[in-house]
């Protein structure tokens, strides 16, 4: 009846993941019970779950993302404090098969369930604004997107309550994550779990290709697009054509483990090696599915807060698609020490090397954007800057190990981990900092608290360095990736340093929170009236904050680069707005229940999947296509808003719009 | 296409089918659907070719058990190809069909393209049968598992069109020709068509080149 599932699984003896478990579980109900006791359950219900408003969706992907960021910095901060006591005769406080559990999940949830979910929720906020339309062109698909994403999150966490997770590492390397090596459940809530996600992954390309290359505003043309839209669209064409590969990589490794198929196992002629080939095929261009969009980040907050247009539009439009290109053409990098053989190392060594020009030139736009410019130094701009700094030395590190003869002396050691590191969080983390801080304002109306922000970013900034740069030493000193313990005592200060820094970016954690829960309770002092609270470029600071359902009344003719900032100067010059246009009735789409009710089912079949509940997982698979047969079957597309209702929000917009235009002059 | 639908993707102006430049706005639905859907099916198609791949690097490891040229017939594979190809025909003639607005032939070509369908995935069905009952599953070897993997995803795809066509009939009978249902249509018979070039591939890849003398 219940397949594999038995008491057993409910970790009874271990007092890290029962109590852990408990406490997240207890916290859920009780922020849902006080939801509820608020009358806020068909609020959210309406307004949020069940929403198609691309804005919404983005909000709740980042929230996700941040829930994400909690869990998987507590497993990094475990990792952490296990490598500074287990030194020499200490064994620490965690066994392997739990040490092992951790960093699994710690990758896995860092890149799947916050890093990408942030970079998303940041596009499905930011793009359909800046290119000057209403929504993205799929929006219930968006929707079923969000939940899908979510629902492999829930599975992940749920391994920590019922069975355990993966002993594998984040990209489960058969033949240790055949069944003959881990038994367990644990690989199979990581498969089951990223191929959910991953449909929601490549339904969110599908539909933001579509959006940009189909769905922008009058006279927006490609060349006339904000960075951070091509930087999108460079991912999410990433996101086609890599995320496919991961899915039938991870169904291959599934038959190996449920049909004893051999794909990847030791015997029957499998070959695991083919196993790293796919999956770095997919997890090269993944680094950049999360770099790209952070690039994106950049270019607008440098331009905005250098008062410049972005120096070399064009070349980081090439440079950008460069690396989309060259991405795929350098997986084997992640493993020069297969034994290929020295042409095709150097083969990829050089085109490894290769990417860090278009990079480069990258680099170049933006410092050559800020000088000369009237250089503001928010927070935004902080996280830009601090980027800069480290990703140049990540990057450094990254040359270094595209050669493979100095890759074989540090594969696999913490020199390797320190470069991801160096670039994951320079790059991707602080530019999702970065545009949280930036477009926080344009989603809620007032901004964040500029002085907590700032002792968030030296937090990040500080931390890193203190918690990864010994990592460096550490790397040239022998100590190879994933140690559970640590034998020779003289590692002990670098260790403790790196413990230092994962204090020190647990603090800027907890500030992030500190900062929201304050900004809120102070909104009044910080109110965005204007919509345009940074003296913005972009089209979506056209738009009041927090823009109206519809975005924007009538969608803005562009004339050239920078719509918004030309259509502000033109405004300046002509000390008037644009002609009051005609308004229509505008129709968008309905909210639907289908994501999260298909989540539901997917989550269901998953869960039974896992457990060889088999009966479960019929039910659910029919539950999913039954929910998107009677989807399919509505008959009221969209909902209307009358052209009165938009007249009088638009004229609203228009005096504030107004009285701001009184009060600017044009730029020196 | 409608002002109604034009409107739900942000399009306030006059329906444009203009080069996709942007100088115009959003494209109305009709593009942007099946647009969407090729993406799709592109992203499929990569799905696949990792298969190709994986069946390409594992063709020879048969650790001792039957190779290709043991294993597959060319005449059942003819048959099948023959079947696809053909429903693959009739689904366009259901799709003209339905341009005309013509109930009846739109319902039976839809019905004939199921059941050249059916035929063909009952063959499959037949010749997996046949290869696991001679000790040839795909847990014998490396090359078993990447074969039955490879075409096996394809019979999964043509199950789902299978399911897809069934709906869409019973989609079509209720509700008519609907711009929303015709689109659907539409992608319906890109998806079909994405099909045959799959199994083009695998026809040549894995039967042709495995029957070689």
């Amino acid at each position: 009846m219940f397949g594999e599932l038995t008491w057993e699984a409910i970790p009874f003896d271990q007092p890290i993941p029962l109590i852990t478990s408990l406490v997240v579980v207890l916290a859920l109900a009780g922020i849902a019970f006080w939801a509820w006791r608020k009358g806020w359950w068909p609020y959210l219900w309406n307004e949020w779950v069940t929403s198609t408003d691309h804005k919404r969706i983005g909000v709740m992907y980042i929230v996700l993302a941040l829930m994400m960021l909690v869990r998987g910095f507590a497993d990094a901060l475990m990792m952490r404090l296990q490598q500074s006591l287990a030194i020499g005769a200490s064994q620490g406080y965690l066994p392997p098969e739990h040490y092992d559990q951790i960093f699994t999940a710690h990758g896995t949830i860092m890149i799947f369930f916050m890093a990408m979910p942030f970079v998303i929720g940041l596009m499905n906020f930011v793009v359909p604004l800046q290119l000057g339309v209403r929504d993205v062109a799929f929006p219930t698909m968006n929707n079923v997107s969000f939940w899908l994403t979510a629902s492999g999150a829930l599975l992940v966490n749920l391994s920590l309550f019922i069975g355990e997770f993966a002993r594998t590492g984040w990209l489960a390397f058969p033949p240790l994550s055949e069944k003959a090596f881990s038994p367990g459940v644990g690989v199979d809530y990581y498969l089951v779990a990223l191929q959910i996600s991953g449909v929601g992954t490549v339904l969110t390309g599908v539909n933001f290709v579509t959006t940009i290359l189909k769905i922008r505003a009058p006279g927006m043309s490609y060349m006339r697009m904000p960075v951070f839209c091509w930087t999108t669209l460079a991912a999410n064409l990433l996101i086609l054509a890599a995320f496919p590969v991961l899915t039938a990589t991870l169904a291959m490794l599934m038959l190996d483990r449920y049909l004893g198929f051999h794909f990847f196992t030791n015997g029957g002629g499998g070959n695991s090696m083919l196993y790293m080939n796919l999956i770095w095929v997919w997890g090269h261009p993944e680094v950049y599915i999360l770099a790209l969009p952070a690039f994106g980040i950049y270019s607008e907050v440098v331009s905005t807060f250098s008062g410049k247009p972005l120096f070399g539009y064009r070349s980081m439009v090439y440079a950008t698609l460069a690396i989309c290109i060259i991405s795929f053409m350098v997986w084997l990098h992640h493993f020069f020490t297969m034994g290929a053989g020295a042409d095709v190392n150097a083969l990829f060594g050089i085109a490894s090397m290769i990417i860090a020009v278009p990079t480069g030139v990258k680099i170049f736009n933006w410092l050559f954007t800020m000088y000369g410019g009237r250089v503001r130094f928010t927070v935004p701009m902080h996280y830009a800057i601090g980027f800069m700094l480290t990703f140049v030395l990540g990057g450094l590190t990254g040359v270094l190990l595209a050669m493979p003869p100095v890759d074989f002396i540090v594969h696999n050691s913490m020199f390797l981990v320190a470069h991801f590191h160096n670039v994951i969080i320079g790059a991707v983390v602080f530019g999702v900092m970065a545009g949280y801080t930036y477009w926080f304002p344009k989603a809620f109306g007032f901004t964040l608290d500029e002085r907590l922000g700032k002792i968030i970013f030296w937090c990040w900034f500080i931390g890193f360095y203190l918690a990864w740069f010994p990592a460096y030493a550490l790397g040239f000193m022998g100590a190879t990736r994933r140690l559970q313990h640590i034998s020779d005592p003289s590692w002990a200060p670098y260790l403790h340093v790196e413990m230092v820094g994962a204090l020190v970016i647990l603090a800027g954690i907890v500030l992030t929170v500190v900062q929201l829960l304050y900004s809120i309770r102070t909104r009044e002092q910080r109110l965005d009236v204007t919509g345009d609270p940074w003296d913005g470029r972009t089209l979506e600071w056209l738009t009041l904050s927090p823009p109206p359902h519809f975005n924007f009344a009538v969608l803005p003719d562009v004339h050239g680069e920078e719509a918004y900032w030309t259509r502000k100067l033109t405004a300046i010059r002509d000390e008037k707005l644009v002609e009051e246009p005609k308004y229509e009735d505008i129709e968008m789409p309905l909210n639907t229940p289908t994501g999260v009710i298909c989540a539901f089912f997917a989550s269901l079949t998953g869960f039974a999947v896992i457990w060889h509940i088999w009966w479960l997982a019929i039910v659910g698979l029919i539950g999913a296509f039954a929910v998107l047969v009677w989807y399919a079957w509505r008959d009221e597309h969209e909902h209307i808003i009358p052209a009165a209702k938009v007249a009088e929000l638009e004229r609203e917009r228009r005096r504030i719009r107004g009285e701001l235009l009184k009060t600017l002059t044009v730029p020196t | 296409m409608s002002a109604t639908e034009a409107a739900a993707i942000g399009l306030t102006h006059n329906a444009s089918e203009d080069t996709g430049l942007g100088h115009r706005g959003p494209e109305s639905k009709s593009i942007v659907v099946p647009y969407g859907f090729w993406l799709f099916v592109l992203s499929d198609m990569v799905l696949f070719s990792a298969l190709f791949a994986t069946y390409a690097s594992l063709v020879h490891a048969t650790d001792g058990g039957p190779i290709t040229s043991q294993l597959f017939d060319r005449t059942t594979v003819a048959v099948e190809t023959g079947a696809l190809l053909l429903s693959s025909f009739v689904c366009g003639l259901a799709m003209i069909a339905a341009k005309r607005g013509n109930m009846a032939w739109t319902q039976i070509w839809l019905v004939v393209t199921g059941l050249l369908g059916l035929v063909f995935l009952a063959l499959e069905i037949e010749e997996f049968a046949g290869l696991v009952a001679i000790g040839a599953g795909p847990q014998r070897s490396a090359f078993l598992s990447a074969f039955f993997t490879l075409v096996g995803c394809h019979g999964a795809h043509v199950t789902a069109g299978l399911m897809w066509i069934g709906t869409m009939i019973a989609q079509i009978w209720a509700k008519g020709f609907h711009p929303h249902i015709m689109r659907r249509l539409l992608c319906l018979s890109i998806f079909w068509h994405a099909l045959d070039i799959i199994w083009v591939a695998i026809f040549t890849i894995v039967y042709l080149i495995g029957t070689l003398p």
